[in-house]
This record gives C-alpha cells, structure tokens and sequence, in this order.
C-alpha cells in the first residue's frame, strides 16, 4: 500500500499518468503558438480542437459551447458578472447559501454595488426548497446560480429541475459542476443548463485549467479582452498542454463512469458504514440518497475536526474538516451551518472524498486506523465525561 | 496546513496529565462546544500550599490541546502566587511558539488557570456572571477580556485582537467596537477611520439619509443577522420611520422584536440619526 492513503478528493486529484503522458509534449517539443499560420503552430492548434471534442463529448455538448479558462473560479465569475452587464437593468442574483466561495464570494461583492442578492436556504438534509427557489424570481432577475453538487457533502441538486424553471421563467441558470463532472453523467443537449463551470484538476487533470460551457444563444459577455482566441470571449494564448491534459482526462472519465458510480460508491459505503459501526456518537451529514458516489461527510460529537486530522496525517490518510480550526476562521463549515447541523457536530466534521485509484485495503486501513483516534480524542475531552 | 512546533506535536500527540482531579482544590472550565473548544483544569494543592498535581481535559485543535498539556506541566510546584503571574506568552513560548491565529489557545490555558485558582480562593464559588460587558456576542466576549490582551501582548490590529481571544471572529459587527478599545487602550485618537460617520450631526437630505440606512444595514446589521441565518431588507423610508423585512430564519423567529429594537434600531440610530423609528414590514415577507 502507499505511504499516502489519499481520500481527500473534493479538494484536488492525482493527474492520471496516462494525461501527464499526452500532455508532455506540448511542454516540449510541440511549443508552437495554435493562432500561427506555420504547421508547426497549426498542428497544435488541431490538438486543442481535438481536446475540445474530448470535453464536449464528456458533457454532451457541441464543442464550440466549451470555453477553456484557468479555473473554475474563472468559469464561475465569468458566468455571473459576463450574464450582468449583458442586462445592465437587472439588478438580482438568485444563488444559494451552500455556494462555493468563487459564486459567494463575487455576489457578495456584487452587493456592495448595488445588486441584490438572494441565497436560498437548504434543509437539514442540505436539500433546496424549489417553491421557494420560483417564487424568488421575478423581472429583476438576471441570473440564477446552483452548484451540481455541494463540496463538502457531496449532496446533489435537482438540476434539471431548476434548470427548466429558470427556462419557463426567461431567466439565464448557471451551475457550478465542479465536484459533478466525471463522477456523475451529463448530457447537456437534453438539458436547459445555460452555462456550467468545470475544472480539470477535479478529475485527474493538472490544476490551472478550467471550462465554461455556454450553450448555443446564450448571451455571454467577452470577459478577458484581448485577442481573438475562445471565440473572442477569453482573450490570451491558450494553456495548451493543460488544455490536452483536460481534454485527455475528459476521455478517460467517460470510460470511468461507470466505475465511479459502482466501485467507488462501494467503496464509500463500505468505508460509512464501517465507521458508523464501529464509532459511537456520529452521524452522516446531507442527504444519502442524493449524493456524489465518492463523498462522504460525517460528524463527530465532542472532539474537533482538526485534531482528527492531524492524528489521521500521521498514519498518512489525507482527508479534510469542516471545523473552524482547520481554515484559520474562527466559524465551522458555512455549508454545515447552514444545514442547521449544530456546531457541537460543525466542529468534528470529517469528508472523505475518494476516486478510482482508492482500494478496498485503503478504505479497511482507514476504518482501522480511525476508532482508536476517535476514542483517544474523546478521552480528552471535557464533555463526554459530562453527557 | 499549520506550521506547528515539535513542542506543539510532541505535546499533542503524547498529552501529559489527563484527565480530571476528583477531589481537586481548584477547578477552571473555560469555553464550549459551540466556539469549537473548550477546557477543563483541576489541580490539588501539597501541604505547604504548593501545586502537588494538575489535570486536564480539552475539546479543540492540537494547539489547544498542546498549550493545556504544556500548561500542567508549567504549573506543577508553583504556589498560588506563583501560578498567578503565568501568561498566555509564557504557554506560547514553553511550546516554542504557536501559529499567530492559535494564540487564543494559549490565552485560553491562562483563563482556566486564572478561574481555577479564583474557585480556591472563593473556597469552590464560581462567579456567575463574567466581568464586564459582551462585546462580542457570537462568542461571548467582554470588554475586559479585550482589553486585557491588547495589553498583555501590546495587540494593535482588529484581527490580533480574534487571534487571541476569538472576539470579532464571527460576524464581524463589532469590530468597530474593538477598533475603539482598541484606541482607547493604545491611546491613539488620531485615528482616520472613525466608524461614526461624520455626517451623522449634519441635517441630513432624504437621499443622503437613505444612502446613510443602507450602508448601516449592509455593514453594521446584515452580518449579523445573516450568521443567524436570516436577512434582512430595506423596504421603505417615510421621514423618521424606517421599515424593513426580515428574511429567512429571522422571520418566523420568536425572537425578532428584540432583533429589531436591540440592533436594527439601535445600530440604525447610532449611525444615522437619533429619532430613528424602525417598523417591520411582515406582508410580503412569505410570497
């Protein structure tokens, strides 16, 4: 077994060799510039094609709806402020409160301008409420924003759904696919997603590249204004060896689809219910059954999610928390509070995200590894001698 | 990922004296679940007054649980006297430092010290109520406790002032207030950013007042409001009378009059105008 169990993810993922090897040339002998006229530059151009073709089959999207960007950071802003100043007259955003920072934290920018900002609450579960979610938009609506699947519980959301409201409505619907792409399907030509944001290191890409995918009549503003590259949308020579990787890395999830939501999904419930188990005083946060096949987020009373973890890195398991501690704020987890899960179980939150490269004895080596962690922590602390 | 000291790990991973003194001669229990840690320390004095054993449990991060481990150890063979005079620097320094925003867990070690050598003293009486008034209210903080480590570590900025003892740390709506401890303790007037608008003694135009309202909700009132899990609208302004929408959590809480009375009309008062009445609009609250 490696001396790195790596169940963390949601956060990034190991490049596939099979990636790193068809993006290698391109940081070497194939250095031309795709704009030039010469072979030597062309040919890479119709590489970048080829990878556009590679992302677009993936999401089942024609490839000129696919913009490639540095990050989904990138993608997500892009989305929201290129959708507003095409309406300059619309003055709300309709998003949620389980957002990522990179939706978050640009609409709550975009408040200190003026605009006004609506972030739907979810349930216990994590769940939406879509009574609440139509009757919020109105003529002033000029963008709605709902991530696929939330980071840190791996809880999915009724998309498509969502995505046909806002068609009804006239309004743009923008989706934050990140932690969604490669471990569920999509198909994009049956669906009313307007825009949605991948990133490739998600998926066993290198970081540093990103997709927005515009559908076909969705007006977006030009954003980087430069050359003519990206349609004129996104200006700048492109990142073509992350551009290959993404593109090679889309093929392969393709064929892994399949594994992601059988194997791993085993996986996972094997490594939930074990711990469920064997630890007493812990529960599973979000809704179960619609979940990301890899993710797994579960709480545990009276001890600190920090302290979980650095116990865990030193058996080398990688994995993260929703506790305060862990980020440097003083706060748990915003996606938990807002759940109302209560902050004596914010703070002893732990996600295990996995991925095909996972194995049966890894998940074993952690369920052992992890009881007589939980029960150390415990011994130390003030309130389980006090319930 | 934390730049923890050996000292830090070592203390972590191998705790000294855990656990509780039954029949102890002081006992501190400082913090709790809800600001993600918590402390308790017990210690028993020897015949010539002198710490003979101390224990202790924590919930919280390897730096809580290294800075109460370090502090057991610290403290054992000291008199009362002694014990009294440890800061939170002297817990920092024995773990050969902590990461700045882990400071409040050495100062934590000192406030059970301190609380522990108080129930002693008071022959097992815990004071009730804490000294001062709660400046920061998402974590229960007073102003003396403020003020104490602006002075105990020569603190200048809003952000150390969360560092080591939490307060400001949530939503954010009183930093304005630690910023005027802050100034008094420091003893700086000069300071350019008042957070009273000068305009505020000014007849102000409809237009400026409105503008006034609504950078107070979105600055003073909002974080709040929405670390409650809630939000809150400007409807409407007709001369003196502000009226506003909760949204959310907030509107069907029990507990909105006084939200509205204590914050909104009094943040609003203190940062606009002094006549200020605020009404809440309920109709078109729930669509």
């Amino acid at each position: 077994m490696n001396s790195v169990v790596y169940m963390d993810n949601n956060a990034t993922t190991r490049v596939d060799p099979e990636v790193l090897q068809e993006m290698m040339p391109y940081l070497s002998d194939y250095y031309g510039n795709p704009s030039s006229m010469h072979t030597f530059g062309g040919q890479v151009g119709s590489k970048i094609r080829k990878a556009r073709q590679q992302v677009a089959a993936l999401l089942g999207c024609e490839p000129d709806e696919i913009i490639f960007t540095s990050c989904g950071t990138e993608s997500d802003n892009a989305a929201i402020l290129g959708t507003l100043s095409i309406v300059p007259h619309k003055r709300t955003v309709i998003t949620t409160r389980v957002e990522h920072p990179a939706v978050l934290s640009p609409c709550r920018n975009l408040e200190q301008h003026g605009y006004r900002i609506i972030e739907l609450g979810v349930d216990k579960h994590g769940c939406l409420n879509l009574a609440e979610l139509e009757s919020a938009i109105n003529d002033d609506t000029a963008i709605v924003s709902v991530m696929y699947a939330n980071n840190e519980t791996g809880v999915i959301f009724p998309i498509e759904k969502i995505a046909s409201i806002c068609k009804a409505k006239g309004v743009t619907f923008h989706t934050d696919a990140v932690q969604a792409v490669g471990k569920i399907p999509l198909n994009l030509k049956t669906s009313a997603i307007d825009m949605l944001s991948l990133s490739g290191h998600k998926l066993h890409a290198p970081k540093g590249i990103g997709v927005l995918y515009v559908r076909r009549g969705t007006r977006l503003s030009p954003y980087l204004l430069g050359g003519h590259q990206e349609n004129n949308r996104r200006g700048g020579t492109e990142n073509v060896p992350g551009i290959v990787a993404l593109g090679k890395a889309c093929e392969i999830a393709l064929h892994h689809l399949d594994e992601e939501n059988t194997r791993v999904k085993a996986l996972r419930d094997k490594l939930e219910s074990k711990i469920l188990a064997t630890c007493p005083d812990c529960m599973v946060n979000g809704d179960s059954e619609n979940r990301l096949p890899n993710t797994l987020n579960i709480s545990f009373e009276y001890i600190e999610g920090e302290s979980i973890l650095m116990m865990l890195d030193r058996f080398g398991i990688c994995a993260s928390s929703g506790s305060a501690c862990t980020s440097g704020s003083l706060e748990p987890s915003h996606v938990l509070r807002a759940m109302g899960v209560p902050f004596t179980a914010a703070h002893g939150s732990i996600r295990f995200s996995l991925s095909r490269y996972n194995t049966e004895q890894e998940v074993d080596y952690v369920a052992e590894k992890l009881p007589p962690i939980i029960n150390r922590l415990r011994e130390l602390s003030p309130f389980v001698a006090r319930k | 990922m934390w730049d923890y000291t050996d000292k830090v790990m070592d203390h972590f991973t191998n705790p000294r004296n855990v656990g509780k003194i039954e029949d102890y001669d002081g006992i501190g229990e400082v913090g709790s679940l809800a600001c993600g840690d918590a402390l308790t320390l017990t210690f028993k004095l020897d015949k010539s007054g002198r710490i003979a054993d101390a224990k202790f449990q924590t919930f919280g991060c390897a730096s809580a649980i290294a800075s109460s481990s370090v502090l057991t150890e610290i403290i054992k063979g000291m008199t009362l006297d002694e014990a009294e005079k440890v800061t939170n620097q002297q817990i920092a320094d024995k773990l050969g430092g902590l990461p700045e925003q882990k400071m409040h867990c050495s100062v934590m070690g000192q406030e059970a010290l301190e609380a522990a050598i108080a129930y002693y003293r008071n022959k097992g009486k815990t004071s009730a109520h804490k000294e001062g008034r709660v400046v920061c209210t998402c974590f229960g903080v007073t102003d003396v406790e403020i003020r104490r480590v602006i002075l105990e570590n020569d603190l200048t900025t809003v952000e150390q002032v969360t560092n080591f003892c939490k307060a400001g740390g949530g939503c954010g709506g009183c930093h304005g207030e630690i910023e005027h401890i802050l100034q008094d303790v420091q003893g700086k007037k000069n300071n350019q950013q008042s957070p009273v608008p000068a305009a505020r003694h000014k007849k102000l135009s409809n237009i400026q007042k409105i503008q006034l309202i609504q950078e107070t909700i979105r600055e003073q009132i909002r974080p709040v409001i929405r670390s409650h899990g809630g939000d809150l609208e400007l409807v409407d302004v007709e001369g003196s009378k502000v009226i506003v929408a909760l949204r959310g959590m907030c509107a069907s809480c029990k507990m909105s009059e006084v939200t509205m009375k204590d914050l909104v009309q009094a943040k609003l008062r203190e940062f606009v105008a002094e006549d200020l009445i605020v009404e809440e609009e309920k109709d078109t609250a729930q669509a």
